[in-house]
């Protein structure tokens, strides 16, 4: 199993700020955000990975993008962070290249508040039109008081 | 030719929560899909960051009422994954059969309400008869039809007594004749094959370029199940295969979830069969600060949970995704060039599941309106499979054939 982390530390190069394989099956790697569009284009089109999800984490400094990509055949989860910081946190988008990501970049800009630059549609997709713009739920400082009814904006959503 | 939207949902009982399908179509034929969701978002990955490491199992077992084994499983395979702990043999097969008896409920209600909407209302009654038999085998070895609350971080939180055991194996067995009958049914039935062959196709690439997952993936020829490629424990021991068919179109899907009804009915036999005393829980005491992954191939696909911690008592972050967000946007290359009377069975054969509710409008861009109930969009399905058979000539009854 050592021989994927290999491989990745040969073709990645100096891509890779920390890399580290805690299980068998899983492999933890982190780039910075200008690399992640070449990062995860070489892992999905060239190393055969298919896109399992991302996550978005907030961590006081910024918000940690984790893109977990298993290739299937290896038994492999490879779990690609950046960080993203604050206070306009901005990172250009993995999902004009790939379809796959397209769903859950729009995921991460309206809970998180991650800009995705050059995104091909960026409308919200779990939120309500209504919901208020500049709060994102998923971030730690977030309350639920946060928002009342009368944030609202009932006028985008056409009610 | 003059473009108009059809807009299916929110609210209809194609969808099993709901979501918003815009149809653009010119005439008969659909030209784009848009797709919105987000109508049942209940922000349980929030939820979950205020609720202890044992308190979420219950929590992630209510994102989907059919998948209820498959949520709270993944999430503790990535609790263990976290603490790297071992799950005791007996436990592990304990989860087989719950999440087996859990598939085979799930497609079997699937291949019912596939045959409802294509008007072979036969299938459909039979499909759900079979089905209720799973579920009163669930409701023996766990006490409810669903939401069984078996799994728990490091096993699983009630053990099968022989009688129990005895009982499922004895129900299972009288499973197999049926599924073949039914199976059978569909595969063989000229007007099914007319019906579906070449319908709402998804070709191997594009399943690959979205990341399609499931069924929806092993359709297209993707030879992708979780429980194979993570050579989890319980199933890496045991003798099956991943079914998988290469046409991509809504009829290939059918015949994976038919043969994977077999096939997990042949899982629950073994892992009841090879069951060993033992202990059912390696009691995890303390979570570590760190991060994991779980992964569980769910009925319609591979569940995906992330788990963050910080040392404390509560998850710093979980995430979850379930294998719809991955299949939904598959629509806009399964549905492009297909019909109108066809887009119900496009959309049903990814398995989203099913909520009870009626409309759909149909409004074209000067904004006159007609609105279409559901009845209406079944009835378009099923005047199509009337005109094939009518096309056909007589066809043999299943009596005749021998069914």
């Amino acid at each position: 199993m050592a021989t994927i982390l290999n491989e990745l530390k040969k073709s990645l190069g100096k891509k890779i700020i920390a890399i580290s394989q805690p299980r068998d099956n899983r492999i933890y790697l982190r780039v910075a955000p200008e690399d992640i569009v070449t990062t995860i284009k070489y892992l999905f089109f060239d190393y055969k990975c298919k896109l399992a999800t991302s996550t978005g984490l907030d961590t006081r400094e910024g918000i940690e993008i984790i893109h977990h990509l298993c290739r299937e055949d290896k038994n492999m989860v490879i779990n690609v962070k950046t960080l993203v910081p604050y206070p306009n946190p901005s990172i250009e988008s993995v999902g004009k290249e790939i379809p796959a990501f397209d769903w859950i970049e729009r995921e991460l800009n309206e809970l998180l508040g991650v800009e995705f630059r050059g995104h091909p549609d960026m409308r919200r997709l779990l939120l309500a039109d209504s919901f208020p713009k500049g709060k994102y739920p998923l971030r730690k400082d977030f309350q639920h008081s946060d928002v009342t009814d009368k944030d609202y904006d009932y006028k985008r959503s056409g009610i | 030719m003059k473009r108009t939207i059809v807009p299916i949902g929110p609210y209809h009982p194609l969808l099993e929560e709901p979501e918003h399908f815009k149809l653009y179509v010119e005439g008969e034929r659909v030209v784009d899909v848009d797709v919105e969701i987000g109508y049942n978002h209940r922000g349980i990955e929030k939820l979950a960051e205020g609720k202890t490491w044992d308190q979420v199992p219950f929590l992630v077992e209510r994102i989907c009422g059919i998948c209820s084994t498959s949520h709270p499983l993944a999430y503790c395979l990535a609790v263990e994954d976290l603490v790297d702990c071992k799950v005791p043999e007996r436990a592990a097969l304990i989860r087989v059969v719950i999440a087996e008896l859990e598939r085979i409920h799930s497609h079997l209600l699937w291949v019912g309400l596939a045959g409802h909407f294509i008007g072979y209302n036969t299938v459909w009654m039979w499909a759900w008869k079979y089905r209720e038999a799973i579920l009163e085998i669930c409701e023996k070895l766990t006490g409810n039809r669903n939401h069984y609350a078996m799994i728990k971080p490091g096993g699983v939180r009630r053990d099968l007594n022989d009688e129990q055991i005895e009982y499922a194996l004895k129900r299972i067995g009288e499973l197999a004749a049926p599924t073949n009958m039914l199976i059978g049914a569909v595969s063989d039935d000229p007007v099914m094959g007319k019906r579906l062959r070449g319908v709402g196709v998804l070709p191997y690439e594009d399943a690959v370029l979205y990341s399609a997952l499931g069924p929806t993936s092993r359709g297209s020829g993707v030879p992708w199940d979780t429980r194979k490629d993570e050579s989890l424990a319980g199933y890496k021991d045991l003798d099956w295969k991943v079914i998988v068919q290469q046409d991509g179109d809504v009829f290939a899907k059918a015949v994976v979830r038919l043969l994977e009804c077999l096939e997990s009915v042949s899982l629950i036999g073994q892992a009841l069969t090879r069951m060993e005393e033992g202990p059912i829980d390696a009691e995890i005491t303390e979570v570590p600060p760190g991060e994991g992954c779980g992964r569980y191939e769910a009925p319609r696909g591979e569940v995906f949970h992330y788990v963050r911690s910080d040392g404390s008592n509560m998850p710093y972050r979980v995430k979850v995704r379930a294998p719809t967000f991955n299949n939904l946007p598959t629509f806009k290359v399964s549905c492009k060039g297909e019909t109108i009377a066809d887009v119900a069975l496009i959309t049903a054969s990814i398995d989203p599941c099913y909520c009870c509710t009626e409309r759909v409008g149909v409004v074209d861009r000067n904004g006159n309106e007609k609105t279409l109930r559901e009845k209406a969009l079944v009835r378009l399905s099923v005047e199509k499979t009337k005109e094939i058979i009518k096309k056909m000539g007589r066809i043999p009854t299943l009596y005749e054939k021998g069914i």
